[in-house]
């Protein structure tokens, strides 16, 4: 097939279609989100989920029926899809199934730096990691293979710098022979009750052990030769800096990072005069070679923070700890002009609310001048987390205590929270803010189930905001346009905040990049 | 050198058109035969905040970022933002500025960053015609005349 120049998330989701994956599903979140689009345009089924727990499960549905599936997520979706993980993983699968999942170093657009490769150790779950697009493409199609021939889940790893790098794609013919999705009834390894549970974790360990053995044999493992004074042992993007690094090294490259192929690791390891172990993020393959007995180096610890380049990794191999340079910090991004979340974060701000907030453009309320979000953590948090604070603290400030939640991420893990302020209500009450840009604003303008649109933006069903409120019991439930009828919003805010009673404010007003999309797409898409 | 690479950051901000110009330069080389790498940052870092992209092509390219200090060409879609790539940057570094282009005769501000991709083409060997036919198959239809003739603007201006 002709080659072609692509995306690393691009080169993933052309992998997919050409292992003929039946259903693609995930929620988005930088820097997976393109994955599930490019798969929709390159004609494959794919769906947003309302989170990443839905979307694992909804692809393990596709797996039980004996064909493929994938899921898709940045790093802290893995957290909330962990329960799926963890137990299909005993289970096993009939079909295939990979998670795909984006790791962040760095902190490009995200949270935190966790490292997903503790999860393929935690689950017990093969876990592969390409450095470019090729082997996303490549990856992609090993990680259908893997998890179908031994009946697990699979985890393909990515980083910002290989979901959004381009380099060049040779594909190869998409497989030819599909199977056809069936049912198969298997209780004993479908239904994880204990005594269920207890033979599939064995079997579970039987499989790693099989993996492991084909890892050392044909894994997708890469031996550079090179000079013999240094050897370096690199995955991922971090193989790539390293190459050019040290353009005559030796270099093994790591492909399956979980479970390792630790003999010929030890063996390359013993190989070579130096041994240098280059990664991003945790020291995992470094921990992991030393527990082995291998005799390598590792990089100082202030190069666990943030991504990797070429002169990072030139620096590592000098044994370089003095204090790098402070990153340069050009313009911060910043509320777009006109947005309607500029006008409630002004309203707060103006009568001092403490503002337990959450993830989205929306976050970006928390950065000055605006300085009028006082909490974020994980999606869903504002909720708890106000709600809480409003418990303990003095009724004085307990008062001034707001959750503010975005349309999408109200879907995602706002539900619960909801639920929970229904449920334990504070002495002074709660203000819920949900503000409904009616998209998922920050990652791209994805449809969610609040939107009336499918990810093809087809039409299907509209969650309604206020109707749940209304179902769950919460007294005051109002609706505004906090830009057109800013006054009123501001006055309905004052009241709520005076009453020590439960209320959900929805501030509704379109997002105005989506409006500007909505716009310029053709018709025939709606 | 043969196995010399060379390395384009593209820098603005978010919202004029740096991913777009970034795609359309990786697709011009990458059909002239060269190994290409890109490297970009989405999300959160947008949003109207200082933006870069590297393309990067040559034999053989290995990581998609550009070493510190081996830009070749820093091309600023606004250049306040040059301080920001110091570090990148060398003597040799050949910087090209939005004020290379008489922005007054753009049909569309929008078309700046395909006007950037003009100038920067007169130093490049990849043909006019080839330029086209990629700014074509990256932009819908609407935007092709508005494009072109911000391309053919930008590779008309003479270099100093």
């Amino acid at each position: 097939m002709e080659r072609r120049f692509l995306m690393g998330n691009e080169a993933v989701a052309l992998g997919a279609l050409h292992q003929g994956a039946a259903r693609g599903t995930g929620y988005p979140g930088t820097p997976s989100s393109e994955i599930l689009e490019y798969f929709s345009g390159f004609g494959g089924a794919a769906e947003w989920a309302p989170n990443e727990k839905v979307a694992a499960e909804v692809a393990l549905g596709v797996a039980f029926a004996g064909v493929r599936a994938f899921v898709t997520m940045k790093h802290v979706g893995l957290n909330v899809a962990a329960d799926v993980l963890f137990t299909a993983a005993y289970s096993g699968v009939d079909g295939a199934l990979v998670f795909v999942v984006a790791d962040d170093p760095g902190l490009a657009s995200s949270q935190n730096e966790q490292d997903s490769r503790r999860y393929a150790v935690a689950a017990g779950v093969p876990m592969l990691e390409p450095s470019d697009s090729q082997e996303a493409y490549d990856y992609t199609r090993l990680a259908f293979d893997v998890s179908e021939r031994w009946k697990l889940p699979v985890i393909l790893r990515l980083t910002t710098r290989v979901c959004h790098s381009g380099t060049i794609v040779a594909p190869r013919a998409p497989v030819a022979e599909l199977p056809e999705a069936h049912f198969e009834r298997n209780i004993p390894h479908r239904v994880m009750v204990p005594a269920h549970a207890r033979a599939a974790h064995r079997r579970l360990r039987q499989k790693l052990a099989e993996i492991v053995e084909w890892n050392e044999r044909e894994g997708p493992n890469e031996l550079v030769e090179g000079s013999g004074d240094l050897g370096v042992i690199a995955s991922g993007v971090a193989y790539q800096h390293a190459r050019e690094a040290a353009k005559d090294a030796s270099f093994f490259k790591v492909g399956m990072s979980y479970p390792l192929p630790m003999r010929a690791i030890l063996s390359f390891a013993a190989s070579v005069k130096r041994c240098v172990v280059i990664e991003e993020n945790d020291p995992y393959l470094a921990d992991a070679v030393r527990a082995a007995g291998g005799r390598i180096e590792s990089a100082p610890e202030l190069y666990r923070f943030g991504e990797l380049d070429v002169g990072r990794v030139r620096r590592i191999f000098r044994g370089d700890v003095s204090p790098e340079p402070a990153a340069q910090r050009g313009k911060p991004p910043q509320l777009c002009a006109g947005c309607p979340h500029r006008t409630v974060f002004e309203i707060l701000k103006r009568h001092d609310c403490i503002v337990a907030g959450d993830i989205g453009c929306y976050t970006l309320g928390a950065l000055e001048p605006l300085a009028a979000m006082d909490t974020q953590i994980c999606m869903g948090a504002s909720i708890g987390v106000g709600l809480g604070l409003r418990h303990v603290l003095p009724r004085k400030e307990a008062k001034r205590v707001v959750s503010v939640i975005g349309d999408s991420t109200f879907v995602h893990s706002g539900l619960t929270g909801l639920a929970e302020m229904a449920y334990n209500v504070p002495s002074t009450g709660h203000v819920l803010l949900i503000l409904d840009n009616a998209t998922t604003a920050m990652t791209g303008q994805q449809e969610h189930p609040g939107t009336g649109r499918l990810l093809n933006r087809a039409p299907t069903n509209t969650l309604d905001y206020a109707r749940v409120a209304e179902a769950m019991n919460i007294p005051y439930v109002e609706v505004y346009d906090p830009v057109a009828e800013a006054d009123a919003f501001e006055s309905a805010l004052l009241r709520a905040l005076e009453r020590d009673e439960l209320t959900v404010l929805i501030a509704r007003r379109p997002c105005i990049l989506s409006v500007a999309r909505q716009r310029a797409e053709p018709a025939n898409q709606g | 050198m043969c196995d010399s690479v060379t390395n384009i950051k593209i820098a603005g901000l978010g919202g004029m058109g740096v991913l777009t110009a970034t795609q359309i330069l990786a697709e011009v080389l990458f059909r002239q035969g060269w190994d290409v790498k890109k490297a970009e940052v989405h999300g959160m870092s947008q949003r109207g905040g200082s933006i870069c992209s590297d393309v990067r092509f040559g034999k053989r390219v290995f990581s998609p970022m550009i070493p510190e200090g081996e830009v070749d060409y820093l091309v600023l879609f606004q250049e306040d933002q040059r301080a920001l790539y110091a570090r990148d940057s060398s003597s040799k570094t050949v910087v090209i500025g939005a004020s290379c282009v008489d922005a007054s005769r753009l049909a569309s501000k929008k078309a700046l960053n395909v006007a950037m991709l003009g100038v920067l083409s007169r130093r490049l060997d990849a043909p006019a015609a080839l330029w086209m036919d990629v700014i074509r198959a990256t932009l819908p239809p609407r935007l092709h005349a508005a494009n072109e003739a911000a391309f053919e603007l930008g590779r008309q201006t003479v270099r100093d």
